[in-house]
């Protein structure tokens, strides 16, 4: 059924991870309700739902820009991504 | 005192399963084409992140970008301005409501295509009514087949002409939704009228205005049908703007990979600026 998809293993890991992530918020949000709105550093009220977006929509763009300024191999934007989901979950 | 209860969010789950169905599924599809190669026959081939490095060392991919962002800041300069002041000017109360309403409603009825075809034939040199006047009457040269300029020029001004009536309508609601306490405020304060503009009306439309620029943003950053009816991308690739690349690359060449890779990233800039104008727009309302 699922065939038409043409799924490959990295790619069902990656949604796998993202699915994973919004399924540990809705669990987070089942125990503290409220999403633990906070103001961070770029002057905005933050919810969890909000940092997992910048995390994840951070990640995209590191990622493309090692990609394309850099090339292979990508652990470096690997590395920075890291930094940056830290980053966002700590201070943003 | 209110009572909640969290079985509600079981009626979201018919939009959620409709949101799955035709935008989540395409979308994962999307991202397991982009990392492989195929020759048709649904068999498929691992090629890693290879497209992506195309796609992004690709100068025709640059190109498009560039003018993707030209097309849609242009737009977005003239049709804000232009949508609230045409608002502004527009009459609050009476007889001539419902006519200025209908009129500026016309456009936005038209589909696409129509749109592009009927500035396409306005625009012909020997029998349109405005290459016509242009060129034979006013001695102004003007052929959007031939030249790069003539060809932006007409898709800017058809875009206007088609969507300025979204951001006049959306301002408009915005303005009579203010009470008319506040003007008589600023009357007794004796403030003027840009100042009336400035504290009363521009606060008030914001929300409105948030929601038109947005709209207009995405829209044109994923317009498709207007340009490739009137122009075709052309003269040249002028004003192959990026959607009509990336058809070029997905269905003129059925390169799958390359297109998946590009339409992620093109995806990805999408989500980026709404985001950030969205954040950047709300940020008051928070405090």
């Amino acid at each position: 059924m699922l065939d038409w998809m043409a799924w490959t293993i990295p790619t069902a890991l990656v949604f796998v991870f993202v699915f994973g992530c919004i399924g540990l918020l809705a669990f987070l949000e089942v125990r503290t309700p409220g999403g633990d709105p906070r103001h961070g550093i770029l002057g905005i009220e933050t919810t969890r739902g909000d940092r997992l977006f910048i995390s994840i929509l951070g990640t995209v763009f590191i990622m493309l820009a090692w990609l394309g300024l850099y090339g292979t191999p990508l652990w470096g934007g690997l590395g920075i991504a890291i930094v940056w989901w830290v980053f966002v979950w700590k201070k943003v | 005192m209110k009572t909640s209860n969290p079985r509600a969010w079981f009626l979201v789950l018919p939009v959620i399963l409709l949101v799955a169905f035709n935008a989540l599924i395409p979308l994962m599809t999307v991202v397991n084409y982009s990392v492989q190669e195929t020759f048709g026959d649904n068999l498929f081939f691992w090629h890693g992140i290879g497209w992506f490095q195309d796609v992004l060392g690709s100068e025709r991919f640059h190109a498009a970008l560039g003018r993707q962002f030209l097309f849609t800041g242009i737009i977005l300069a003239i049709e804000v301005p232009l949508g609230v002041a045409i608002a502004l000017s527009m009459p609050r109360s009476g007889p001539w409501v419902p006519i200025c309403l209908i009129l500026m409603a016309m456009p936005l009825l038209i589909p696409w295509n129509v749109v592009g075809a009927m500035w396409n034939i306005f625009t012909l040199p020997d029998i349109g009514l405005l290459g016509y006047t242009l060129n034979s009457i006013l001695g102004i040269e003007y052929n959007m087949t031939q030249s790069p300029l003539a060809a932006w020029i007409t898709i800017v001004a058809m875009d206007v002409w088609h969507w300025t009536s979204l951001v006049v309508l959306l301002a408009y609601a915005g303005l009579v939704s203010i009470p008319d306490a506040y003007y008589q405020a600023a009357k007794i304060d004796g403030a003027s009228k840009f100042a009336v503009f400035r504290h009363i009306q521009l606060p008030k439309m914001k929300k409105v205005l948030t929601i038109a620029i947005l709209l207009r943003f995405m829209d044109s950053f994923m317009i498709y049908t207007e340009p490739f009816v009137l122009t075709g991308g052309g003269p040249g690739n002028s004003t192959t703007l990026l959607s009509i690349d990336l058809v070029k690359v997905a269905l003129g060449q059925f390169d799958l990979g390359p297109a998946a890779a590009m339409s992620l990233i093109y995806f990805a800039i999408t989500l980026l600026v709404s985001w950030a104008f969205y954040t950047a727009m709300t940020k008051d309302d928070q405090n």
